[in-house]
């Protein structure tokens, strides 16, 4: 491997670097001036774009490459989301690809050589009605066919994997049942970006931060370059991974998307001792909640249900999806809220994301991730490396272009039709 | 809290209010249409960061359907 002014993390340096008080630690990626020209542009420092550099670098053997980045590395969605990492999926398409990113998790904090503190305490879907049950019993079954674990557990059965939870039968949300994914869990958000990060720089991929993409220059069909607040640099193919303002950035290329812009809310409490050891979700009670490894809990909702390109939202959403959190978990009616927080979220008429190329033939494309990008970062880079190195898609990612939606593929995992704020 | 001006009642609050979306597209008549056309229609959208035509209903009061621009940075209502 080709190491750039990087040193390998393990229990020696550590011990070494201890001795002189940790002052002599390299920065974890080098911050070099772009260059005019290289052979792949990446726009968009978030985990995908990262993890596209890194997996162009190390799996197809792309080194000259740059990632621009408007702002500072992972500040979007990366260090937005709620860590959720999982795989429980109805559709092939969605199941196969989401399970591709689970296996990559299971190994990447050793691939990285960085700590991603990822954690597989299983992620747990709580029923509160009859045909919840049994679409569960369905997704289930559908995800074993698949190869990816689940199951299934009755009321009793979640019960004693949350005791902190009402299942009292005359609760608002009375619990029915839940679908359990062992292996689904928790990493941690900034080290994913950081881990990439780090290990792609050490590849020889140029990290560009405070970079933004103003305008796409053309040569006939092709995209010959990006103007940026940096000068212009010349680009073989250019990649677009800046999902939250995927509709802005492919403007510049002349093209409309399939996607609006919605704002999602989450938030924080007060850390506290250890309290809940899994993640549990209610899509009726819209409601989601895990404990982060410094206690807090970590807890969302839904979107706030219109367009926004702001990276804040309202209280009557929040308002909302504390009720359902103190009515689920009654023990936590007195806890605090430490802070709360908005990201823009790419969301896609399908719900599904699109990985593909653009009409101009050196232009591609990597956004519509509603509110499942985040454990998806391993595979969407993955896929996006493939698709660009090759000029063709991954079998992973067949099925997400752009061009389904003209005939007529979609990737409906809801069922809900072309109305992305209900996905 | 967004405060939404129905053009019937007032100003309320956005919890009385769904939002039905961009509101500069319009359906094409379904004799004459193209499948190009019904892709932009069903699925394309400009979506832009600033500001932005949409459909709101006062679900919670009169239950008209009006138009209002409102910029999609600063979720200001602009005129």
């Amino acid at each position: 491997m080709l190491l750039l002014g990087a040193v390998r993390y393990s229990l020696y340096t550590l011990a070494k670097n201890a001795v002189t008080g940790h002052r002599h630690w390299p920065p974890a990626w080098r911050q070099p001036e772009p260059k005019k020209k290289y052979a792949v542009v990446v726009i968009g420092g978030g985990g995908h774009g990262l993890a596209t550099a890194y997996y162009l670098a190390r799996n197809h053997g792309l080194r000259d490459v740059a990632v621009l980045e408007k702002s500072h590395l992972g500040g979007g969605n990366t260090g937005r989301n709620t860590t959720i990492v999982r795989s429980n999926y109805l559709l092939d398409a969605n199941a196969k690809f989401y399970e591709h990113s689970l296996k990559l998790w299971e190994k990447l904090s050793r691939d990285l050589n960085f700590n991603l503190m990822f954690s597989q305490r299983g992620v747990l879907n709580l029923a509160h009605s009859d045909p919840q049950l049994d679409e569960f019993a369905r997704r289930g079954n559908a995800m074993r066919l698949n190869g990816i674990d689940a199951v299934f557990l009755d009321r009793a059965g979640v019960q004693a994997k949350v005791p902190l939870l009402d299942c009292s039968p005359r609760t608002r949300f009375p619990v029915m049942g839940g679908l359990l994914q062992p292996r689904a869990g928790t990493a941690r958000h900034d080290s994913v970006a950081w881990g990439y990060a780090r290990a792609a720089s050490a590849r020889g991929v140029d990290l560009i931060e405070n970079c933004e993409v103003t305008a796409m220059r053309r040569a006939g069909n092709r995209i010959s370059g990006v103007d940026t607040n940096r000068g212009f640099i010349q680009a073989g193919k250019v990649a677009i991974a800046v999902a939250g303002n995927s509709s802005r950035v492919a403007a510049m290329a002349g093209l409309r998307l399939p996607i609006e812009s919605h704002v999602l809310q989450a938030m924080v409490s007060e850390p506290v001792k250890p309290m809940l050891d899994t993640v549990v979700t209610s899509g009726i009670a819209h409601m989601y909640i895990s404990q982060s490894d410094k206690g807090e809990l970590v807890f969302g909702g839904d979107l706030d249900g219109y367009n926004s390109y702001a990276q804040r939202g309202n209280l009557p959403v929040l308002e909302r999806i504390i009720q359902a959190a103190v009515t689920l978990f009654p023990a936590i009616s007195r806890m605090r809220l430490l802070r709360t927080w908005g990201g823009v979220m790419d969301m896609s008429m399908d719900g599904s994301p699109i990985i593909g190329k653009l009409p101009p033939p050196n232009l591609y494309f990597n956004g519509g991730w509603c509110y499942g990008g985040f454990k998806a970062t391993p595979a969407s880079g993955w896929c996006f490396a493939h698709t660009i190195a090759n000029d063709a898609p991954h079998p992973l990612n067949e099925a997400f272009t752009l061009s389904r939606f003209q005939r007529g593929f979609l990737i409906d995992e809801k069922g809900a039709g072309a109305t992305p704020g209900a996905h | 809290m967004l405060l939404i001006k129905c053009p019937h009642c007032g100003a309320r609050a956005q919890t009385e209010f769904s939002y039905g979306g961009d509101a500069t597209r319009e359906r094409p008549a379904p004799a004459a249409v193209t499948a190009e056309e019904w892709l932009d229609y069903v699925y394309l959208r400009d979506n832009p960061r600033g500001p932005h035509l949409e459909w709101w209903h006062h679900a919670a009061g009169c239950r008209r359907w009006f138009k209002l621009r409102r910029d999609t940075a600063t979720h200001k209502f602009v005129p």
